[in-house]
C-alpha cells in the first residue's frame, strides 16, 4: 500500500474505556488503563522496539521468543491481551492461536508482514481477533489493543437478556447461550454478534462493521469480517443448515435474520 | 493477418496454375496438332478419291467431245461426268469461256472461287468452298483434248462439287474426340497441380505456422529438417533463429526475475531492522517534544523519526510492487457503493473540505475496497500535492459492449504534465518535479495505483485538460471477473 492507503495516516480514535483496570498511568495517549500485553516475536529487535513502545503506553508488558515460551506465558504472566507474530520458530503463530482459542477467548492480535497474504487468512482463521502489518508504530498497535479491548470490557452485572430463536444475549454481561449453555466467543466475534443482533434484520455492509466492530477503516479489509463471519457461524449456527442467525445478503452484507 | 495468407494462397494457386497451365498448353497442343493431321490426312485421302474418279471420268468423257466445244457439248460433257450414278450427289459442271454447263439450275460460275477457276486452266485443282452452309469440295480438272490440240490445255474445265458431309462428320468427331481426350487431361494435370504445388508448398506451409507460434511466443517451436532443398535450409535457418531466441529471452527471464527478487529480497530484509525502528519512533517523537531536551539532541530525534517514517512508507511501497511482480497481490471484492467509497476515502484524509465531487448516488460496483480507496488517495493526494486547486472528482457509468463501466475522474488546476511525460507518470519512481519531489513521495504512488486498476482488470489514464491542470481517468467494470468474497 502506499503513502495515503497506510493506517498511519489515519486519525485514530480513542473513546472511553467501559471500566479501568489495575493501574493507570501516563502514556502517550494521557490516561488509558494499563494493560497486560503478552508479546510473542522472535526477532529480539522488533520485539524490544514494541515492549519499548507497548510500555510507553503504560502497559505491563512481557516478551517471549518461541511459541512454546509464548503458550507458557499465558499461564504465567495472565495477560490481557496476545500480541502474536505468526513466523515463530517451533509452534507456529498459527498453532499458538488455535491454542489460546481452545482454552479460552484471550483477545489475539497477530503481526503480519506485508506480503505475506495468506497469513492474514489463516491467521484469521486460526482465531484472530485482528492484524497489524510489521512494520508497524507504536501509536497503530495501541490504537488496536484499543479497540480489541474495547470489545470485551465490561463491569456491568447480568441484566438485561435477549432471547433470539435459541440464543439468548446478555448485553451487559457479554454471554451467549445457545439453548441455554453457554458459548465461548472471541472477542472479535462477540463485538460483532452483538453489532449485528442490536438490529436485527438490518443489512450491515463489511465496510460499516469494519469501523463498528473493529474500528478500522470503511475501506478496509473485509477478509476480517468474512472471517469472523465464518467463524461465529460455526459456533452458533446448525451445521449443515443455511445460516439462520449471520445471513449474507449478497452484495451488500450481513445481518442478523429475521428468525 | 489476411495479408500473408492470402500470399501464400496466392502463391499456391500461382504454382498450381503454371503447372496447369503447362499440361493445358500440353494437352492442347497435342490435342490440335494429332487433329491437324488427323484431318489432314483424311481430307487428303478423300480429296485424292473424288479428283481421281473425277479425272478418271474427265479423261474418259474428254475423247468423245469435239473442239472447240460449243454448249451442247459441254452439256454432254457434264452429263457424260454425272452418269457415273454415284449417290454422292455431286454437282458437275463445265465452262469454256463464256459457256457454262451444270447439272445444277442455280451453280453459276460465280460460286467457282477465281483462285480454284484460274488454276484449273492448267492442272487439276481444289478448294474447299461454303455453299448453303455445308463445306463442298470443289474439284476443277482442265480437260485436254487429244485432237486438233495434241494434249495440249484446252481452256475447258470441268468442275465438281461434292459435299463433305461424311467428311464433316469425321473431323466432328475428331474435335469430339480430341476435346474429350483434352478435357479429362486438363482436369487431371489441374489435381496433380494442386497436389505437386501443395507438396512444393507444405514446407512453406509449416514454416509460416512456425513462424506464427513464435510470434506467439511459443520459443521452443522447431521445425522438421527434411532433405537438403533451400526449404530444408530455411527451415534450419529457422531452427537456429528460433534456439538463439528461445536462450536470449531465458537469460532476460532469469535477469528480469533475479532483479525483481532482490527488490523483493531488499525490502524483505529491511522490514524487519524497520519494524523495530518504527516501533520507537513515537517514543522519539514524544521525547523530542520534551523541553529539557538539548536542541540538537530533539532536532536529531525529529529527523530520525521523520525518516524512520519514510523509509517505512518506501519499504511498505516496494514490497507492496513486488507483490504485484510475484503475481501474489490478490484481489478480495465486495460490492459497495462506489460514490460512499470515494466519501469515505477523502474524509479519512481529511480532504473532504479540498476537494469538490460530482458523485452520482447510486453507483454499485464490485471492488477491493482496500485496493480502491488506494487508487483515489493516490490520485487525490497528487492533485493536491502536485497539481492545485479546485480539485475535482467525478464518478459515472458507462454502458459499453463488455458491460457496465465505473468511470472515475480526478482533476486539477495545476501545472499538468508535460506531453512527453505523461505516459511515464505510471513508471516506478517517476518524478516529473524532481528537484522539488525530492522530499515529499517516493515516485511509486502511481505505479501502485496502475498495479491496482489492472488487478481490477480496469484501466487509467493521464491526460492534460485543455484549460490546464491534469486529469486521470480510472475506468472499473462494474463487476469484478471473480466472485464476490463470499462465505461458507
Ligand atoms: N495531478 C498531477 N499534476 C502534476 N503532476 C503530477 C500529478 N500527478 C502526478 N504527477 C507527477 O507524476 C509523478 C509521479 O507520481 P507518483 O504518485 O507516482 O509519485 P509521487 O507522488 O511523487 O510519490 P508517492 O505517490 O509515491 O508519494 C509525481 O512526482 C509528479 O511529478
Ligand atoms: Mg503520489
Amino acid at each position: 500500500m502506499t503513502a495515503f492507503g497506510r493506517e498511519e495516516d489515519r486519525s485514530v480514535t480513542t473513546g472511553p474505556i467501559a471500566a479501568a483496570k489495575r493501574v493507570r498511568r501516563r502514556g502517550l495517549f494521557d490516561t488509558e488503563p494499563m494493560v497486560r500485553v503478552l508479546l510473542i516475536e522472535d526477532d529480539p529487535a522488533v520485539a524490544e522496539g514494541l515492549a519499548i513502545g507497548l510500555r510507553r503506553q503504560g502497559h505491563a508488558t512481557d516478551v517471549r521468543h518461541t511459541g512454546e515460551d509464548g503458550l507458557a506465558g499465558v499461564a504465567a504472566f495472565d495477560p490481557d491481551l496476545i500480541v502474536l507474530d505468526l513466523m515463530l520458530p517451533g509452534i507456529d503463530g498459527f498453532e499458538v492461536c488455535r491454542r489460546i482459542r481452545r482454552a479460552g477467548n484471550l483477545p489475539v492480535i497477530m503481526l503480519t508482514a506485508r506480503n505475506e497474504d495468506m497469513d492474514v487468512v489463516l491467521g484469521l482463521e486460526a482465531g484472530a481477533d485482528d492484524y497489524v502489518v510489521k512494520p508497524v508504530q507504536a501509536r497503530v498497535l495501541e490504537a488496536r489493543i484499543r479497540a480489541v479491548l474495547r470489545r470485551t470490557e465490561s463491569a456491568a452485572p447480568a441484566g438485561r437478556r435477549e432471547v433470539h430463536g435459541e440464543l439468548t444475549l446478555d448485553r451487559t454481561a457479554l454471554t451467549v447461550l445457545k439453548a441455554g449453555r453457554p458459548i465461548a466467543l472471541a472477542p472479535s466475534e462477540l463485538r460483532l454478534l452483538l453489532a449485528l443482533s442490536a438490529s436485527p434484520g438490518q443489512v450491515f455492509s463489511r465496510g460499516q462493521l469494519l469501523e463498528s466492530v473493529w474500528e478500522h477503516p470503511y475501506l478496509g479489509d473485509s477478509r476480517l469480517v468474512d472471517a469472523c463471519v465464518k467463524r461465529l457461524r460455526i459456533k452458533i449456527e446448525e451445521p449443515d443448515r443455511p445460516a439462520r442467525y449471520i445471513q449474507t445478503v449478497r452484495g451488500f452484507g450481513y445481518r442478523f435474520g429475521p428468525l | 493477418m489476411t495479408g500473408p495468407l492470402a500470399r501464400l494462397r496466392g502463391l499456391r494457386v500461382r504454382l498450381a496454375s503454371a503447372c496447369l497451365l503447362v499440361a493445358a498448353f500440353a494437352a492442347l497442343a497435342t490435342a490440335a496438332l494429332t487433329y491437324r493431321e488427323a484431318r489432314t490426312a483424311m481430307l487428303q485421302r478423300a480429296q485424292d478419291s473424288v479428283v481421281r474418279s473425277v479425272r478418271d471420268r474427265v479423261e474418259a468423257v474428254a475423247p468423245s467431245v469435239p473442239f472447240p466445244p460449243d454448249q451442247a457439248a459441254l452439256e454432254r460433257i457434264v452429263a457424260l461426268v454425272d452418269t457415273r450414278g454415284n449417290t454422292d450427289h455431286w454437282i458437275v459442271a463445265a465452262g469454256y469461256r463464256d459457256l457454262w454447263a451444270t447439272t445444277d439450275r442455280v451453280l453459276t460460275p460465280d460460286a467457282i472461287p477465281t483462285a480454284l477457276r484460274t488454276t484449273a486452266d492448267e492442272v487439276t485443282a481444289f478448294q474447299r468452298v461454303e455453299r448453303e452452309g455445308v463445306i463442298w469440295l470443289a474439284v476443277g480438272v482442265p480437260v485436254t483434248f487429244a485432237k486438233p490440240l495434241n494434249g495440249v490445255l484446252s481452256g475447258v474445265q470441268v468442275y465438281v462439287l461434292t459435299p463433305m458431309r461424311a467428311q464433316m462428320q469425321e473431323e466432328a468427331a475428331l474435335v469430339r474426340a480430341a476435346r474429350k481426350g483434352a478435357i479429362p487431361a486438363v482436369l487431371l494435370a489441374l489435381v496433380l497441380a494442386l497436389v505437386v504445388a501443395g507438396g512444393v508448398l507444405r514446407p512453406v506451409r509449416a514454416l509460416q505456422r512456425a513462424t506464427r507460434r513464435l510470434a506467439q511466443g511459443r520459443l521452443d517451436t522447431r521445425l522438421q529438417v527434411k532433405g537438403g532443398d533451400e526449404l530444408a535450409d530455411l527451415a534450419r535457418d529457422f531452427n537456429h533463429t528460433a534456439a538463439a531466441l528461445e536462450q536470449h529471452e531465458a537469460r532476460l527471464r532469469t535477469m528480469e526475475a533475479r532483479a525483481r527478487g532482490f527488490a523483493a529480497d531488499v525490502s524483505h530484509e529491511l522490514r524487519t531492522p524497520l519494524a523495530a525502528m518504527a516501533a520507537v519512533i513515537n517514543v522519539l517523537d514524544e521525547d523530542a517534544a520534551a523541553e529539557h531536551l538539548d536542541p540538537d539532541t530533539a532536532a536529531a530525534l525529529r529527523l530520525v523519526s521523520a525518516e524512520t517514517g519514510k523509509l517505512t512508507r518506501l519499504v511498505d511501497d516496494l514490497m507492496e510492487i513486488s507483490r504485484f511482480d510475484a503475481g501474489a497481490a490478490a484481489l478480495h471484492v465486495d460490492e459497495l457503493d462506489v460514490a460512499e467509497a470515494v466519501r469515505r476515502c477523502l474524509a479519512a484524509r481529511s480532504w473532504s473540505g479540498a476537494v469538490t465531487t460530482h458523485l452520482p448516488e447510486g453507483i454499485r460496483a464490485e471492488v477491493d475496497p482496500r485496493r480502491f480507496d488506494v487508487v483515489v488517495a493516490n490520485l487525490v493526494g497528487n492533485a493536491l500535492r502536485h497539481g492545485a486547486p479546485p480539485v475535482e472528482v467525478g464518478l459515472g457509468t458507462e454502458r459499453r459492449a463488455d458491460g457496465v463501466w465505473i468511470v472515475l475522474r480526478v482533476a486539477d488546476r495545476g501545472p499538468g504534465l508535460a506531453a512527453d511525460t505523461l505516459h511515464r507518470v505510471f513508471e516506478r519512481f517517476y518524478k516529473a518535479d524532481s528537484a522539488r519531489a525530492r522530499s515529499v513521495g517516493s515516485g511509486l504512488g502511481m505505479a501502485i495505483t496502475l498495479e491496482n486498476v489492472r488487478l481490477h482488470d480496469g484501466h487509467i489514464r493521464a491526460a492534460n485538460r485543455s484549460d490546464g491542470g491534469a486529469v486521470f481517468t480510472v475506468e472499473l467494470p462494474r463487476y469484478a471477473r471473480i466472485e464476490v468474497t463470499e462465505d461458507a
